[in-house]
């Protein structure tokens, strides 16, 4: 991949990451990709869900090259980034990677590199990151610009996505979190999640921090049966059925990132 | 040749007046360690301290005796430490000390033994005239495992060094661990607020 760097020399790159798994964070990504890439953005998704890979199974695409080939020197990071199927690029973890589902020097270095390497050559990067704070999760987060917390408004996902906030605040100093609530039920929810995670941070998390944690909605994706029909399809949402209301609040989401 | 260069480049780095590390010492040791604990993994310790009511030494005793004070603090921060810790005077009556591969579980120990330290200190600012002195001290842990920058882990440190004056100086206070668990407050103000909302 011999691509001319952006204009901006670097890429924006934006860890997606959720607290709690099953909110769509990895849904959320493959179709903000393809949404960016609509945008006219070279884009690359790199899955950073190092133990528990699924980015290509939502793509539908079997590769024969992966993160862990690289890791391995078995195949140059140029061949390991694969086109996918919304006009974006992947470079999949892989299931080889379940050995590096625990963080150790190596595999830092290694995802540093890769990182160092690809960001230059893209407009957007986005860190499609394992569920939960682990060091894993914590380790790939702090190799991006800005964060996109996914979280759905049931109190699990609430607790788990506060949760979140509240160690990327404290552990790396992150002042603004970007927030994307998906699966609401009605127009507002979203910003009425918002501002009840950012009501309780302004309480607990707040207050001893010499500035305070913004959140900042990017966008609320409403609860779309058009959305189950994609990922058993095993389709992008904004590709298969670009005018479902999932679809069209997604490329919102995208506007907003690139904007 | 080589002896002279070695003793500028050591000159360039200590502070004049305390023979500790200076400013300069401090950021490259700083950057260095950030760099270590990255990689390594291992845990290191931040230390931000500061002179208490230095002014009032000053004020009352003169320069001479702020520079004793000084000086007495920097002998006692060296006294208490590992020698592999690299204790440095930042500012007037600013220190900072890099304690490399520090447990979490030890850092509270080790910092008020440092605060104890130089709380038992009597410095002669005239003839026959003793005072006692303190410092506040302020910590935070390198994030494992994640590059954090300079500007970061001080500002961390720091800020807890400003909670240990506003407490009553003569203090120590860390940083408390990044704590993931969220309490039953709070999930209650989570929830609640929202069920509210919900109902509207």
């Amino acid at each position: 991949m011999t691509a001319p760097a952006s204009e901006h020399g670097k890429s924006r790159i934006t860890a997606v990451t959720s607290g709690k798994g099953g909110v769509g964070k990895t849904f959320v990504s493959a179709n903000l990709a393809a949404a960016l890439a609509r945008l006219g953005k070279k884009v690359l998704v790199l899955d950073a869900d190092l133990g528990l890979a699924n980015l290509d199974v939502v793509l539908n695409l079997q590769p024969k090259v992966t993160l862990h080939d690289v890791f391995t020197g078995k195949c140059t990071l140029g061949n390991a980034i694969l086109p996918a199927p919304g006009g974006f690029s992947v470079l999949l973890a892989g299931s080889g990677m379940v050995e590096y589902s625990r963080m150790t020097p190596e595999v830092r270095e290694q995802l540093q590199r890769v990182i160092d390497e690809v960001a230059p050559q893209f407009d957007h990067v986005l860190l499609d990151t394992g569920a939960g704070i682990s060091d894993v999760v914590l380790y790939t987060v702090s190799l991006a610009g800005q964060v996109l917390v996914v979280a759905t408004p049931e109190p699990t996902s609430l607790t788990d996505a506060y949760a979140t906030i509240k160690v990327l605040a404290s552990v790396q100093g992150r002042r603004r979190i970007d927030l994307v609530v998906n699966q609401t039920r009605k127009p507002g929810e979203g910003r009425a999640v918002r501002q009840q995670l950012q009501h309780v941070v302004d309480r607990f998390v707040n207050p001893p921090l010499d500035s305070p944690v913004v959140l900042e909605l990017l966008g609320e994706i409403p609860l779309d049966p058009a959305v189950r029909d994609a990922v058993h399809q095993r389709r992008l949402l904004v590709q298969a059925m670009p005018g479902a209301p999932a679809a069209t609040a997604v490329v919102a989401v995208a506007v907003k990132l690139a904007g | 040749m080589q002896g002279l260069i070695d003793a500028l480049v050591d000159l360039s780095s200590r502070d004049a007046l305390t023979g500790l590390a200076n400013r300069r010492a401090f950021d490259l040791a700083l950057a260095r360690e950030i760099d270590r604990v990255a990689r390594s993994g291992e845990p290191a310790l931040l230390l931000a301290l500061d002179i208490d009511h230095f002014k009032r030494v000053n004020d009352s005793w003169g320069h001479a005796a702020g520079d004793e004070v000084i000086k007495a603090v920097a002998t006692a921060l060296m006294d208490s430490v590992r020698p592999m810790d690299l204790v440095a005077r930042v500012g007037g009556e600013e220190f900072a000390i890099i304690l490399p591969n520090c447990a979490s579980s030890f850092g509270e120990a080790v910092a008020e033994r440092i605060r104890r330290r130089v709380e038992q200190t009597q410095v002669a600012v005239a003839p026959g005239q003793q005072v006692s002195v303190s410092v506040s001290i302020g910590g935070a842990f390198a994030p494992q495992w994640v590059r954090s920058t300079p500007t970061i882990w001080v500002g961390r440190a720091d800020l807890q060094l400003y909670r240990a004056k506003g407490q009553g100086r003569n203090l120590v206070q860390l940083e408390p661990a990044a704590v993931s668990v969220v309490s039953s407050e709070e999930k209650r103000l989570l929830y609640e607020s929202f069920q509210v909302q919900d109902h509207e």
